[in-house]
């Protein structure tokens, strides 16, 4: 047992041979193939050079395969080659013969338009997708309204649980901590002009109306949503989805439905949840820098925000909840099963959720801008 | 020459307040083909995970290549890992990368070789496992259960191991395929000279594979021998076993 080595030498006639010693393979350990092929290297490019493998106590393949690729499949003036070495050189030979490179075409202006379709494709297969998603949640619900019985309530609670009751603690702390900040940036601004009384109206307008709903949506997304996609994605790579479904259980009723349901139905608490600790914040924080009394902050919020207000706000929650639901499902849905899809639909799943909540929220600040202010 | 490949001296394995392994010994020689048997949940696949050093028991250690793998440093635990391969029950491939990258890998990791090597030693590995290099292009998730399966060993095969290890080599294939696995196993270590230690449930699988036949019952191993000398063995599950295994024994002659 030695390392792989070679010996340069003349032979009594002047000409040059190389012998090769040791274990030409992976077994040894201390064998490095990089180096040795670095070494080897000019030796490769003399063409006069005479090869000695007679003294070689085991090649494998992956030496083999180094010293072929040195050679460039030349087998002539090598000697002392075994019957069992000359054969795996052949076996290399016939690969090589076989393997093929792809020719590398140039830049193909019709590659864009193709690239075009397929993004086309793509997008109107998701919004099919999507769409399916809709109608049969909506098909299980007229299911469920014929059939309350069915309802599946051990998994709405569960998913109440889950995205609702073990996200209270970091959503409150959000919210506190936007408060704070907010109040106190605005408290500095408005104490130049002497406005101090108004940082309640601005506060109690923003968190009700705007952040509590947004910050909840972004959050819940980031939590629940991406859960969901991973959940579902696994549930259909280790097919426990077509497990289901073989035992006429729906899979949108058991799976689906009760995610959109719990989500919708827990996350305009969550806004409200979200908008109390704000509004804490901002007091705190209104209390420290300009000096104003809890109890004068709270009595004067409910003077100066009207109740509608509030009203939007859970429409929000409302909407939103079911948007993130339902986006994270139908990401779920299309996951393949491997690893890549898995990451990136969880992703997107998030991604899309978060884009697609600050859209409705635009349009919806739109549509609502006459009312309550 | 009988040097031993993998020692495991004295093990035990205790899950929370379940014995796996009481003071279990066994001694694997190299070129030796070795089956595992023992009912279900007899801590076979826990033995193997031994082995190749992804858990460690609770007490005892196991020597592999003369040497305890948790206590190495980490380079040259590096290299001796490579000196064994693995094939998973699943596959274990990775779902990412094609059927090319994936027997490439290990090769590419050691960093020795040049692509042109590499190359070369992933289509030796495929013909090896006969698939067509054409299939290298796949991806796991489009290749059927045998193939799979033929594309683990490949990618086990890839570092020229001396110690294989199996892992239900031909569950979930059908048994003409499982048979045509099991001739693929016997030319692969004919050709490279391997020890093998696979854990089985399929018989037909064990009879016409394995030299040694190492059984694991009452939390130790109450046998390790050749098939034929298990008749002799007085412990109810060898007899039980053997009397599954003789109809196939004679029949193989």
């Amino acid at each position: 047992m030695a390392i792989a080595s070679f010996q340069l030498a003349q032979d009594s006639e002047g000409k040059k041979r190389i012998s090769l010693h040791g274990q030409w393979s992976l077994r040894e350990m201390d064998n490095d193939f990089a180096q040795l092929r670095q070494a080897l290297k000019p030796h490769f490019a003399n063409q006069d050079l005479h090869w000695d493998l007679s003294e070689v106590e085991q090649l494998d393949t992956a030496g083999a395969a180094v010293l072929w690729n040195g050679w460039q499949g030349k087998l002539d003036n090598k000697t002392g080659l075994s019957e069992e070495q000359n054969h795996l050189f052949q076996t290399l030979g016939e690969i090589n013969a076989q393997a093929t490179e792809k020719p590398k075409s140039g830049f193909d202006p019709l590659t864009l338009i193709a690239a075009w379709g397929k993004l086309t494709i793509f997008l109107s297969s998701h919004i099919t997708d999507f769409v399916r998603l809709t109608g049969l949640l909506v098909i299980e619900l007229a299911y469920l309204i014929r059939r309350p019985q069915d309802f599946p309530w051990r998994e709405f609670s569960a998913n109440i649980y889950k995205s609702g009751v073990t996200a209270l603690p970091v959503t409150a702390l959000l919210g506190m901590m936007i408060g704070i900040a907010m109040s106190y940036l605005m408290a500095t601004q408005l104490r130049t002009f002497g406005a101090d009384i108004f940082i309640v109206n601005i506060l109690g307008l923003a968190v009700i109306r705007e952040l509590g709903p947004i910050l909840m949506a972004v959050l819940v997304a980031g939590r629940s949503g991406s859960a969901m996609t991973a959940q579902i994605g696994v549930m259909r790579v280790t097919e426990e989805i077509d497990a289901l479904a073989v035992m006429g259980i729906s899979r949108i009723l058991r799976v689906v439905l009760p995610k959109v349901l719990g989500l919708t139905f827990i996350a305009p608490m969550l806004v409200i949840w979200t908008s109390v600790w704000a509004l804490l914040g901002g007091a705190f924080s209104a209390n420290m820098e300009l000096g104003l009394g809890f109890r004068f902050f709270f009595d004067y919020l409910a003077t100066v925000v009207q109740p509608v207000n509030l009203t939007l706000s859970l429409i929000k929650g409302v909407m939103f909840g079911f948007v993130v639901a339902v986006v994270a499902c139908h990401f779920g849905l299309r996951i393949k099963p491997n690893t890549e899809s898995l990451s990136r639909s969880t992703t997107s799943s998030v991604v899309t959720a978060i884009t697609c909540v600050i859209l409705i929220d635009a349009v919806f600040a739109i549509l609502t801008s006459g009312i309550g202010v | 020459m009988s040097r031993a490949i993998c020692d495991i001296r004295k093990v035990w394995t205790v899950f929370g307040s379940n014995v796996v392994h009481e003071n279990l010994d066994l001694t694997i020689n190299a070129g030796e083909v070795v089956s595992l048997v023992g009912g279900s949940g007899s801590g076979k696949t826990t033995l193997l995970r031994h082995i190749v050093g992804l858990t460690r028991p609770s007490k005892g250690e196991v020597l592999l290549f003369g040497k305890n793998l948790h206590e190495m440093p980490r380079i040259p635990q590096q290299r001796l890992m490579n000196r064994l391969g693995m094939l998973f029950q699943q596959g274990a491939l990775f779902s990412a990368l094609s059927v090319f990258d994936n027997i490439a890998f290990p090769l590419r990791e050691l960093r020795q070789f040049d692509e042109a090597t590499i190359r070369q030693l992933v289509l030796h590995k495929l013909s090896l496992v006969e698939m067509e290099p054409d299939t290298g292009s796949r991806l796991p998730s489009q290749l059927s259960g045998g193939m799979i399966k033929r594309v683990a060993l490949a990618r086990a095969l890839a570092l020229e191991p001396e110690l294989l290890l199996l892992d239900e080599p031909t569950a979930g294939l059908d048994p003409e395929r499982s048979e045509k696995f099991v001739e693929l196993i016997k030319d692969i270590k004919q050709a490279l000279g391997l020890t093998v230690i696979f854990v089985t449930h399929d018989l037909d699988t064990l009879v016409s594979l394995s030299d040694r036949v190492a059984v694991l019952a009452d939390k130790r191993i109450v046998a390790n021998c050749t098939l034929q000398e298990l008749e002799h063995i007085d412990h109810p599950f060898v007899q039980n076993f053997f009397q599954g295994i003789r109809v196939r024994l004679e029949r193989t002659g």
